[in-house]
């Protein structure tokens, strides 16, 4: 499916954002370079760029690089330089760091985004990119040119922002590799999860709660090694009272989860979309403090915070439905794994 | 030379027009305070052996009594105060350490009342504990380091042991002997009643309280007394006591006339014999020497127990921390100088160690930084004294935190400070038999089940406030804590940001 569909949609959502930031992650959208890392990085300047790319060469092999190509639109003003590069790490660099060559590319863009003033690296994965900007997200989408992009799945964002100033960098989602989030709310858990996940080698730098939500589905996911469905169980854990009640078996495993992961556990409200290579995890917080609607047609799955903005684009919909507070909704490509 | 000569800090006040001579003053009073003048009919008293503990004045039916403070003043001086002038007298006198009894009560800040709780507004809902469930349950004890799986991909568990409390609140070390039976009977029944533990002290288990093991942890501190294999095995967790915040440095000395009985046999020495704990363990020297005993107690136990290692607060406290966290131990407590005690040096207790708070904050950043704060929990007590504390400490990093005066307090305790002196008018800290029946456990365990109830329920409200409904959520969570009137450095030190930033 193309980008169109997922303008269309969030624009629904128009009322639900300020025009402080919009964003949409695309997946499947580069399979000519699949096998490469898309970095998607803004600079402020030509000279962040230079110092940038030299840090690049130095320890990527870069396959292509070009601006990403976007249109004029008077509603997106001041936009940095927005640059697209395909990369592998180079043979030499990766065997001489002793990492494996997805902590070597996540070690690159933490190092580019804490240490090059003005560099900001916003999307790093495998056959997928994130898009985003200052404004509201129908005419980030039209800024970036979404709809000439075909891919397996979309997610959208748009944002109301109360912690954080709206800059590009800022606006959702937050990709890390081939890991994206969106979300909806505002966690009470922030600063328990940051210091959490910092002491693992992550630096916060946003003060966003959407920042520290995709580093901890990184480090259960990819770190940790833990499925979807387990990590669903991490970050919105079932209550006490109903781990007790639950078959020993499944007991013991959330009761071990809530334990060696009690860092991990967020709180307060929210709905994220996680994307990965191959995939979609729908979630809301245990209470439920934010709303979330799934749709299906076929073999296609929609999920929005409201109805409408499934019915703009699919009036015929085979089933409707709300996910529980905690319940995850995993959707995958055909042979996909969680 | 009558230059001893101490006038009383406190008088007691008598009104006669209320008093109708009924004695109650005279029996309940363990130093002798009051006595009945049966010429007169009057009852009068002696203000000098009056400890101010208050027992006199709870039982007065007719509401006689109170206690006021001396008016009596010595020339006003900033430098020497009337307590230093009368400290010196007192030393002049015996040749003697000044003694003391439970924590520091000089003016030193208290940094929990400086440090005020966020609550959410419009952008995020506050939840009420009434409608949702609300949890504070935590686990104490070492994390792995990696979630390994089986041949058929589902995860093991690899869980080192783990103590689960429904609330982050133990009852601290207080010895049989240092406190009654029926204090350490109370303490005992509440622990399993509220899903907590209390702590042996270093005076051994007493027989009848094996059976309260899954609520027990037991210490074994430098002068090892009471500790044998059956001991060491009852118990959830075995607590090796390096230090105490309310004297650091220093061992303990219960006196021969409090080992009497059962406290000699819990304890295994001679009946009558002073009980010396040296300042150092004699076998830990160095932090190696403390790895050794931590293995030796798990081998001891079948690596069944979760082994806590207690220090005071003093100033290398979180590096002292960093090696007892590669040590072995599960769980790390630190009690803060301003910790209760049964007895202590009086200058030791009020000069030595440092805040609670700053120690935690140090401690708990200090381990982050090293990437080491999953091998250990954080207990920390010194004094925790209400559910805003307890609320405090958790945001600064803290698992739990260990209560002692609060609970002695809850039992009917006064803080008179004399526990030192063995005649506890409320049968606390005595092993005198008429004054120890005085605390009836029945009574006292519920005492304490209220008061932790009451707790929990505020450090659920308080939870709620902030839009968190588990108490994993709060623990280090920094951003909740806002500093009032501390400078840059303390503020750095405890991590937080001021009020208005």
């Amino acid at each position: 499916m193309s980008g169109e569909g997922i303008i269309e949609s969030i624009a629904v959502m128009h009322d639900r954002s300020n025009g402080l930031g919009g964003g949409f992650a695309a997946y499947g959208i580069y399979p000519e370079y699949k096998d490469y890392y898309a970095f998607h990085i803004f600079y402020d300047s030509v000279f962040s760029k230079k110092e940038c790319e030299e840090f690049l060469e130095r320890h990527f092999d870069i396959i292509n690089l070009s601006k990403i190509p976007t249109r004029k639109i008077k509603a997106i003003t001041d936009e940095p330089l927005i640059w697209r590069y395909f990369v592998t790490p180079l043979p030499t660099k990766l065997s001489d760091s002793q990492l494996d060559e997805r902590e070597f590319t996540a070690k690159c863009v933490f190092h580019v985004n804490t240490r090059i003033d003005g560099a900001y690296v916003f999307s790093s994965g495998k056959n997928m990119g994130a898009f985003k900007a200052v404004g509201f997200p129908e005419d980030v989408g039209r800024f970036y040119r979404l709809e000439e992009y075909e891919g397996y799945c979309f997610t959208a964002h748009g944002r109301y922002p109360t912690n954080t100033p709206g800059w590009w960098g800022g606006a959702h989602p937050f990709a890390l590799l081939d890991y994206s989030v969106v979300h909806n709310g505002e966690i009470s858990s922030y600063d328990a999860n940051r210091r959490a996940i910092e002491m693992y080698g992550y630096k916060c730098t946003l003060q966003t709660d959407t920042e520290v939500i995709t580093y901890i589905v990184d480090y259960l996911h990819r770190k940790k090694g833990l499925k979807f469905t387990e990590i669903a169980s991490v970050i919105a854990a079932p209550f006490w009272q109903t781990i007790e009640r639950m078959m020993p078996e499944e007991r013991e495993l959330h009761e071990y989860l809530r334990v060696i992961f009690s860092a991990q556990l967020i709180t307060g409200p929210f709905s994220i979309l996680v994307g990965f290579d191959g995939g979609l995890m729908a979630l809301n917080d245990r209470l439920k403090l934010r709303s979330m609607v799934v749709g299906e047609k076929n073999d296609t799955v929609y999920i929005a915070s409201e109805e409408a903005a499934i019915r703009i684009i699919e009036q015929d919909l085979d089933t409707v439905w709300s996910p529980k507070g905690g319940q995850p909704v995993i959707v995958c490509v055909d042979g996909g794994e969680v | 030379m009558a230059l001893n000569f101490l006038y009383p800090d406190y008088e007691v006040a008598r009104n006669y027009d209320r008093c109708i001579a009924c004695r109650a003053c005279e029996r309940q009073c363990a130093n002798g305070v009051h006595k009945y003048l049966s010429d007169s009919g009057k009852v009068v008293c002696d203000d000098a052996k009056c400890v101010n503990c208050h027992r006199c004045v709870s039982l007065c039916p007719t509401r006689a009594l109170k206690i006021v403070k001396s008016g009596n003043t010595y020339k006003e001086n900033e430098n020497w105060s009337g307590k230093t002038i009368n400290e010196i007298y007192r030393q002049a006198d015996s040749g003697g350490v000044l003694l003391s009894s439970m924590g520091n009560p000089e003016n030193y800040p208290v940094y929990f009342d400086k440090i005020l709780l966020n609550a959410s507004q419009v952008t995020n809902p506050s939840i009420d504990p009434l409608r949702e469930p609300m949890e504070t349950k935590v686990f104490l004890g070492a994390k792995p380091q990696r979630v390994e799986r089986d041949n058929d991909g589902r995860i093991k568990n690899n869980l080192a042991p783990q103590l689960a409390l429904s609330m982050p609140v133990m009852f601290s070390a207080m010895s049989y002997g240092s406190i009654s039976y029926n204090a350490h009977e109370s303490l005992a029944r509440a622990a399993g009643e509220l899903g907590i533990l209390y702590n042996t002290g270093e005076g051994g288990l007493h027989e009848d309280f094996y059976r309260y093991g899954k609520n027990t942890v037991v210490q074994v501190a430098s002068g090892r007394f009471g500790v044998h294999p059956d001991y060491l095995n009852s118990g959830a967790a075995i607590e090796i006591k390096m230090g105490q915040g309310a004297k650091p440095g220093i061992g303990g000395h219960l006196p021969g006339v409090k080992i009497v009985g059962d406290v000699s046999r819990t304890r295994m020495i001679p009946e009558g014999s002073d009980a010396i704990s040296p300042a150092p363990h004699h076998d830990i020297y160095s932090i190696e020497d403390l790895r050794q005993l931590v293995y030796s107690l798990k081998e001891a136990t079948d690596y069944k127990k979760p082994v806590i290692v207690k220090i005071a607060a003093v100033h290398n406290v979180a590096v002292i921390a960093s090696g007892i966290a590669r040590s072995g131990a599960d769980i790390i407590a630190i009690d803060g100088f301003r910790g209760g005690t049964g007895a202590a040096p009086t200058r030791i207790r009020d000069h030595v160690g440092i805040p609670v708070e700053l120690a935690l904050a140090a401690t708990d950043k200090r381990l982050r930084d090293e990437g080491i704060r999953d091998n250990v929990s954080i207990v920390v007590g010194g004094s925790i004294r209400s559910s805003a504390d307890i609320i405090k400490a958790v945001a600064l990093g803290a698992d739990c935190v260990y209560i002692a005066t609060a609970a002695l307090v809850a039992l009917g305790c006064h803080l008179c400070r004399s526990c030192h002196a063995g005649r506890c008018n409320w049968g606390i800290a005595t092993q005198v038999p008429e004054l120890v029946k005085r605390l009836n456990p029945e009574i006292g365990y519920k005492r304490l089940v209220n008061l932790l109830t009451a707790w929990q329920h505020e450090i659920k409200e308080m939870m709620g406030g902030m839009g968190i409904n588990s108490i994993e959520s709060l623990k280090g969570n920094r951003l909740m804590l806002r500093g009032v009137g501390l400078n840059e450095k303390e503020l750095e030190i405890l991590g937080i940001k001021h009020a208005g930033e």
